[in-house]
C-alpha cells in the first residue's frame, strides 16, 4: 500500500538526528507552556518563530507542531491541578479532571490523560496518514447552513446535559451568547455593545474570559475555603491507573478519539467541540451519569482523547488545502511561508518529506510526550504541595502574563480581573461558568455562520432545511430537546442531575 | 551618605553621556515594529522577513511586536501616537493607510498628514479568483454576466476593512454593481474555504493567499490586476490584457514612524530598509511569496507618501459610498 511506503519515507526524515532533538524540544517547550496557565502555543510559536529562520523547514515545522501539541498535553495539567483551562478544549477536562484531584486521585487523572491522549495520538496519526486527502473532500461539503446546524445541535446537547438546573445552563449559554456579539459587527463594522469604548472593539477575547471566570475566580473561591485545600493535600494517589480505571476509561478514550478526530477535520475550528461532544456523550450512555461533575474518570477519558486527536487531525485541512481551522493553524502558515512553503493542495506532492515527515514525527512526538509526562506527573502533583500563600499569586502573575502576551493589550489584563468577579459571584449564586464559555466559543462562529447561510440563500430560512446534512443536524436537536422535556423523562433528569 | 551621593553623580554622568551617545548614535536599543495584524499573516510576514535583514544594518534587533484589531486600526494608532523617537515604527498596508480614512470615519490617525512614512517594503498582486464551476470562463464573461445580473452572485471577502474587502469594493464600485452580494468572513482562510468548496462565487485577494490554490486547480483566477503578470502564476491575463484595464491595485506594505521622529532615525530607517530590499537573500525570500520588490523611488518617504495619496485617492470616493 501507498501509505506505507509514504510513512516509511516519513518515518526516514522524522528520525534523523536533529529532527528527533527538534521534536523532543518543541514537546518539552509546549508542555511547558501548556502547564503555565496563560501562555498559550499562540504567543509561544510567535515568539520562537525568528529563531526558527536558521533551521530548515522540515525540522522547523516538526518543532512548532509539537509546542502545539505539547501544549494540548500539558493544558489538561492545569485544568485537572488547578481548575484552569488555558485553552478552549481543557473546559471540560477541569470539571471531572479537577473534582478527581480534590479526591486525591490527582495522579490518576493525569495518568488516564496521558495514556488516553497518547492512544488518541497513535491513531490520528494513522488517520491522517490513511485518511488526509479524501476526508478533506468530506468536510468540504460543510457550508455555512451545515456549520450552524451542528453548533445549534451543539448547544441543545449542552443545555440538555448541563450539571444543575436547566434554567440556569439556558442562562449561562445565553449570556454566553451575547457576550460573544460584543464588538464590531462583521459585515457592517458597526459597534455593538461596546459602550464607544475602543479596547471592546475587537470583541471579548477567550483567553481573557476563560482566565478571569475559570482562573481568577478559582483562586478567589480557594482563598475562602481552608479545607479542601488539606484533603487534596494528603492524598496525591498513585500516578498509574489501576486495571478498573483502564477497564472504565478504554471505551471512552476510543469514543473521544473517533469523535474528536471527525470533529478536528472540520475547517472552521471543529476541534473546539470534540471535547464537549464526547463529554455529553459519556454522560449520555453513562449507566450512572450523576458521578459526572464529582469525578468520573470517564469524563477526563474521553475528552482529553477527543481533545487530542482532534489536535492532530485539525492538521488535514492545512496540510492537504492549505486552509487553517484556527488561530495555531494559522500562524502554522506563517511559519511555512516564511520557509518558503506555501501550503496548499501541492504540498503533499511537491514537499512530500515535509507532509509525511510531519506526520511522523506526530507520532514519535507524542511517544515522547509520554515518556516526558507519565514521570513529570509526580512533579506536577507536587505543584499542589506549594502553599497556597505562594501558589496563588504566582497562578495570578502567569495569567496576566500570559493574558497580556496575547495581543499586547494592558486593557485585557484589566478585563480578565474584572471577569474573575464576575465568575466569583457566578459561583457563589450557583451558576455554572462552562455553559457560557461553550455559548460564547460557539456564538461567534455560529452568527457567522448563520449571517453567512442566510446572505447567500437571500435571507430564506428554507436552507436549513433543504440541505440534507443541515436538515439532519437540525433533526437531532430537535429529538433531544423533545426528549429531554417530555414529562417522564424531565422528572428522571431531575433526579439525576439535581442534587 | 557620601558614597549615595558618589553613585548619584556617577549615575547622572552615565545617564548624560547615554543621552549625548543617544543623540549621537541612533539606535542603542532594541526598535519595536508594530504590525497591526496577527503573527502569520501577509503583512506579518513580510515584517519578519524585512526586520531580520534590518536588524543586521541598524546594529539592534528589530522586535515584531502583534497588535491586531480593528482592522489593523488598532495598532496603527498606537504605533502613530507613541513618543517620536525613531524607537517605535508600524508596517502598515493599503488597508491601513490608505483605505481606513474612508472605512473608519472616527480614526485617530492620519496617514497623509500626521505621520513620517519610511518607505514601501513590498507589494502584492491582487487576483480575482472564483469558484470553479461558475460558469464564466474569462473575466470579459464574468464582467458581463456580473453587470447583467449582479443578485445571482456571492462574493467572499475576510472581513470588513481587510484587503479583499477593499479592494473587491473597489472592483464592484468600477463595475458599478456596490450593492452585489458580499459574505464577509473572519479572514482569508474561512472565505477561501468556501470558495473552493463552491459555497460562494468569487473574490478578490493577495497573490500569496489564493497562488497554490490556483495551481492545484481548486479555484479559477480570472486576472491579476497588475500591469504585469506575475512569474508565480504566468498563466494568468493581467486586467488590462483581460478587458478590465482601469482596475489596479495592489496590497502594498510599508514602514511609517510617527509625525516628528528626528531626521537621523528616519535616514537611518530609510537606508536599512533599503539595504534589506537589495539584500539577495531577503528579495528571494519576498519574490518566493510572490511579493514584487518596490521602486527605489517607492522605498523613499515621499515615494511611499505618493503611493499613499494616489490609492487614497482612488478608494475613498468608492469606499465612502460603499453600502454597509
Amino acid at each position: 500500500m501507498d501509505m506505507f511506503s509514504n510513512l516509511a519515507l516519513g518515518f526516514s526524515v522524522a528520525f534523523s538526528l536533529q529532527n528527533i532533538a527538534l521534536c523532543f524540544v518543541g514537546c518539552l517547550v509546549g508542555t511547558l507552556i501548556g502547564v503555565l496557565p496563560g501562555v498559550g502555543p499562540i504567543a509561544t510559536i510567535a515568539m520562537l518563530l525568528p529563531i526558527t529562520f536558521g533551521l530548515d523547514p522540515v525540522g522547523a515545522l516538526i518543532m512548532l507542531a509539537g509546542i502545539y501539541y505539547g501544549a494540548q498535553y500539558g493544558g489538561s495539567t492545569t485544568a485537572i491541578l488547578v481548575n484552569i483551562p488555558g485553552e478552549a478544549t481543557a473546559v471540560v477536562t477541569a470539571l471531572d479532571g479537577h473534582e478527581m484531584a480534590k479526591q486525591g486521585r490527582a495522579g490518576i487523572a493525569l495518568g488516564t490523560a496521558a495514556l488516553g491522549s497518547f492512544f488518541a495520538g497513535c491513531v490520528a496519526t494513522l488517520i491522517i496518514a490513511a485518511l488526509g486527502a479524501p476526508l478533506t473532500k468530506m468536510a468540504l461539503l460543510f457550508g455555512p447552513a451545515e456549520y450552524f446546524s451542528l453548533m445549534v445541535m451543539g448547544l441543545c446537547f449542552a443545555v440538555v446535559l448541563a450539571r444543575g438546573s436547566i434554567l440556569k445552563a439556558f442562562c449561562m449559554i445565553m449570556l454566553g451568547l451575547l457576550l460573544s456579539t460584543v464588538g464590531t459587527d462583521l459585515e457592517t463594522g458597526q459597534e455593538r455593545m461596546t459602550f464607544g469604548f475602543p479596547p471592546l472593539a475587537d470583541g471579548i477575547d477567550f483567553a481573557v474570559l476563560a482566565m478571569g471566570v475559570f482562573g481568577f475566580a478559582e483562586v478567589l473561591r480557594n482563598l475562602e475555603n481552608k479545607e479542601a485545600r488539606d484533603v487534596v493535600r494528603s492524598k496525591i494517589g498513585r500516578l498509574l491507573p489501576n486495571w478498573d480505571d483502564i477497564k472504565q476509561s478504554a471505551m471512552p478514550v476510543l469514543r473521544g478519539t473517533m469523535i474528536g478526530g471527525t470533529l478536528g477535520i472540520l475547517p472552521g475550528n471543529g476541534a473546539v467541540l470534540g471535547p464537549f461532544a464526547s463529554y455529553t456523550v459519556e454522560k449520555k450512555i453513562a449507566k450512572d451519569p450523576s458521578r459526572f461533575g464529582k469525578g468520573a474518570i470517564e469524563g477526563v477519558a474521553g475528552p482529553e482523547s477527543a481533545n487530542n486527536a482532534g489536535a492532530q487531525t485539525a492538521f488535514i485541512p492545512l496540510l492537504t488545502l492549505g486552509i487553517p481551522p484556527n488561530a495555531v493553524m494559522a500562524l502554522m502558515v506563517g511559519a511555512m511561508t516564511i520557509h518558503g512553503i506555501i501550503p496548499g493542495p501541492q504540498v503533499m506532492t511537491k514537499n512530500p518529506d515535509l507532509f509525511w515527515g510531519m506526520i511522523a514525527s506526530m507520532w514519535i512526538g507524542n511517544l515522547m510526550l509520554l515518556i516526558i509526562n507519565l514521570p513529570l506527573v509526580g512533579l506536577w502533583v507536587k505543584l499542589l504541595q506549594v502553599p497556597y500563600r505562594l501558589m496563588f499569586p504566582a497562578i495570578l502573575i502567569f495569567c496576566c502574563i500570559g493574558i497580556y502576551s496575547v495581543n499586547n493589550q494592558p486593557m485585557d489584563v484589566a478585563f480578565t480581573a474584572m471577569f474573575g468577579l464576575f465568575g466569583y459571584l457566578l459561583i457563589k449564586l450557583g451558576f455554572e461558568p462552562a455553559p457560557m464559555l461553550l455559548g460564547f466559543v460557539l456564538g461567534r462562529l455560529m452568527e457567522e455562520k448563520l449571517r453567512q447561510a442566510l446572505i447567500i440563500s437571500r435571507g430564506s430560512f428554507m436552507t436549513f432545511l433543504e440541505r440534507p446534512i443541515s436538515a439532519g443536524l437540525l433533526l437531532v436537536a430537535v429529538i433531544v430537546l423533545v426528549i429531554a422535556l417530555l414529562p417522564s423523562m424531565s422528572k428522571k433528569r431531575d433526579e439525576v442531575f439535581t442534587e | 551618605m557620601k558614597s549615595f551621593a558618589k553613585i548619584g553623580l556617577v549615575a547622572a554622568a552615565a545617564l548624560a553621556l547615554s543621552g549625548a551617545a543617544q543623540a549621537q548614535a541612533y539606535p542603542d536599543r532594541p526598535i519595536t515594529m508594530i504590525v497591526p495584524f496577527a503573527a502569520g499573516g501577509p503583512t506579518d510576514i513580510i515584517a519578519r522577513i524585512v526586520g531580520d535583514h534590518m536588524s543586521k544594518t541598524l546594529g539592534k534587533q528589530v522586535v515584531i511586536e502583534n497588535v491586531a484589531g480593528a482592522g489593523g486600526t488598532t495598532g496603527i494608532t498606537r504605533a502613530l501616537t507613541a513618543t517620536p523617537d525613531g524607537y517605535t515604527i508600524a508596517m502598515g498596508h493599503l488597508g491601513t493607510f490608505s483605505a481606513a480614512p474612508a472605512t473608519y470615519p472616527n480614526l485617530k490617525y492620519d496617514p497623509l498628514n500626521g505621520m513620517q512614512p519610511i518607505g514601501l517594503a513590498g507589494g502584492t498582486p491582487i487576483l480575482v479568483v472564483a469558484r470553479k464551476t461558475l460558469e464564466q470562463a474569462d473575466l470579459k464573461s464574468f464582467v458581463a454576466a456580473v453587470k447583467a445580473n449582479p443578485d445571482k452572485f456571492n462574493e467572499a471577502h475576510a472581513g470588513l476593512g481587510s484587503v479583499s474587502w477593499t479592494t473587491c469594493t473597489l472592483l464592484k464600485g468600477q463595475l458599478g454593481v456596490p450593492k452585489l452580494n458580499a459574505v464577509a468572513y473572519r479572514g482569508t482562510g474561512p472565505a477561501l474555504n468556501d470558495l473552493v468548496s463552491g459555497q460562494v462565487d468569487f473574490m478578490c485577494d493577495q497573490i500569496v493567499s489564493v497562488a497554490e490554490q490556483i495551481k492545484a486547480g481548486t479555484i479559477r483566477a480570472y486576472a491579476i490586476a497588475s500591469a504585469e503578470r506575475s512569474p508565480a502564476l504566468p498563466d494568468v491575463p493581467t486586467t488590462k490584457e483581460a478587458g478590465l484595464p482601469e482596475y489596479q491595485i495592489e496590497a502594498w506594505n510599508g514602514i511609517a514612524a510617527p509625525k516628528g521622529t528626528p531626521k537621523e532615525a528616519v535616514d537611518k530607517l530609510v537606508d536599512a530598509l533599503n539595504k534589506a530590499l537589495n539584500d539577495e537573500g531577503t528579495k528571494k525570500r519576498l519574490l518566493d511569496l510572490g511579493a514584487v520588490i518596490p521602486t527605489v523611488e517607492e522605498r523613499t518617504p515621499a515615494g511611499f507618501a505618493a503611493v499613499i495619496k494616489r490609492d487614497a485617492d482612488k478608494l475613498s470616493p468608492i469606499l465612502a459610498a460603499a453600502p454597509r
